[in-house]
């Protein structure tokens, strides 16, 4: 019913055109289309290895793709100078497939680490006010002070992802966020990428391969195959799919 | 004519440590350095390494001197026991030695914490988080490398000397003032500044060469053991490279 809603309003907030990128000749990504519409949940679907975080890594600039036109919020990415890169990046969020939370900190200053650059006009109440704020939103307000290591695996996706909602970002970009969490934990996650899409109003792409996790996530699923965009659409039209390497995902 | 494949990958791997070098020489300061990160891991780096140090310290004094003792002693010069320890310690063995110890320490620490922030993405985390991580981890460990261990190098001379006056006293008997005036009296300016000089360049090299491995380390929880690996290897190679050039230098400048 949600992806009915959405449908109503097709602002484009993000937009990927002919997007090719090979690593010597293992060409991972050849002539890729994508489009992602605001409030909407998209899940980018594909085998390990399909070049999946490859495409996400293009859209936030870590990686330069050797064809093709990415827009973000209307702004060229390929063509961005380092400053132009950091401030699209406040409204880009990304989660890391291994949560890169920082080891040698604790959860308070991960959390504090993307307000050095972008929030250093703020005070130190106002900042620490975000921080529990984050913190709460993922529900481990009490794990403030405690190390990365001493968290469990949910727990680190968890304050990975409130490290990267302190910025509040327009755009989510989620690198297999269940991957290797038990179906419980991954459960909760996709509850609280459920959550984030409301609370904050993000339009989002996750890349997966976890089948239950995207059909409680997706409003729209496209599938990656050889490189290629090959099906597009919402769960339930992807099941009745004919194509034998769709199929494969959904039995 | 094809060069065999271990030499073009060393030749590789001295082009792409050089083109680092050059990348931190680019970004070695100017704004946003990052002061309270370069205090940390001077913190880190020297504080951490203040008791190997002073043990390897303390040995090498004691060591040297029982190990010239028989023969100054067969000349009859075991009064110049102090002064000839002194002049061995502070030219050359000290620095070398505490080098090498710190590539160990230091350089295999840089390589392996860098190594897995690489691999478990926090390099590319930084990045997106508006921060430079070339000059969060790189820039700040490089200076503090090159900062502490001509430090860490004057702590262990300076413990090496008791160490030195222990084993005299093992079989004679020599006050501390009088070894200490025979200890120090020796040394003249030519001895102990380029000594001192060197070891900059012995902090810098430890410090580029454990960043370079960590911070280029391949994806891979074995990338991270062979970063530390190869980084104390080089560092240590490194290091006998720059004392044969040091030496070399003072030699044709006349400081000896």
């Amino acid at each position: 019913m949600e992806s009915q809603q959405h449908r109503t309003d097709r602002e484009v907030v993000l937009d990927v055109q002919h997007l090719s990128i090979s690593f010597g000749d293992n060409h991972v990504l050849r002539d890729f289309n994508l489009q992602l519409y605001r409030g909407e949940n998209l899940v980018v679907l594909g085998k390990s290895g399909s070049g999946k975080s490859v495409l996400i890594k293009c859209i936030i600039g870590l990686l330069k793709p050797d064809h093709g036109q990415i827009r973000v919020l209307g702004q060229d990415v390929i063509g961005m100078s380092k400053e132009e890169l950091d401030r699209m990046r406040t409204r880009v969020g990304f989660l890391f497939q291994s949560n890169a939370l920082y080891d040698s900190m604790t959860v308070r200053e991960n959390l504090e680490f993307p307000l050095r650059r972008h929030g250093r006009d703020k005070s130190h109440s106002e900042v620490e006010a975000l921080v529990m704020e984050a913190l709460t939103n993922v529900g481990l307000p009490h794990t403030v002070d405690l190390m990365p290591s001493e968290l469990s695996g949910g727990m680190r996706k968890r304050v990975a992802l409130a490290r990267t909602m302190i910025l509040k970002p327009e755009i989510m970009l989620y690198d297999e966020p269940t991957t290797g969490l038990d179906p419980v934990t991954s459960r909760e996650i996709n509850d609280l990428i459920l959550k984030v899409q409301q609370i904050y109003k993000t339009s989002s792409i996750i890349i997966s391969h976890d089948m239950s996790s995207v059909f409680q996530t997706s409003n729209r699923i496209a599938v990656l195959i050889d490189g290629r965009c090959s099906a597009e659409g919402n769960y339930d039209q992807l099941t009745r799919n004919t194509d034998p390497a769709v199929q494969g995902f959904f039995q | 004519m094809k060069l065999p494949l271990g030499t073009r990958n060393t030749l590789a791997e001295i082009g792409d440590i050089s083109r680092f070098t050059a990348r931190f020489f680019r970004e070695w300061g100017g704004p946003r350095f990052e002061v309270q990160e370069f205090f940390r891991q001077c913190y880190m780096i020297g504080n951490r390494s203040l008791g190997l140090v002073g043990i390897t310290g303390f040995i090498l004094g004691l060591v040297m001197t029982i190990q010239s003792r028989p023969t100054m002693a067969q000349f009859g010069a075991e009064d110049w026991i102090p002064s000839m320890v002194s002049v061995s310690i502070i030219r050359e063995i000290g620095p070398v030695v505490i080098a090498l110890i710190c590539a160990g320490k230091i350089g295999s620490g840089i390589g392996a914490e860098l190594g897995s922030m690489k691999v478990t993405e926090q390099i590319d985390a930084m990045e997106v988080s508006g921060t430079n991580p070339f000059k969060y981890l790189v820039v700040t460990r490089v200076w503090a490398t090159t900062f502490m261990v001509p430090l860490l190098v004057i702590f262990a001379d300076v413990v090496a000397m008791y160490g030195s006056y222990l084993a005299v006293n093992i079989r004679g008997d020599t006050s501390l003032a009088l070894f200490t005036q025979q200890f120090v009296d020796i040394l003249a300016f030519s001895d102990v500044l380029p000594a001192f000089i060197k070891t900059f360049f012995f902090g810098f090299a430890i410090g580029i060469i454990g960043c370079y491995k960590g911070y280029t380390s391949n994806k891979g929880t074995e990338g991270v053991g062979l970063a530390a690996n190869s980084a104390v290897v080089v560092a240590s190679l490194m290091v006998f490279i720059l004392d044969l050039l040091a030496v070399q230098i003072t030699d044709l400048l006349g400081l000896t």
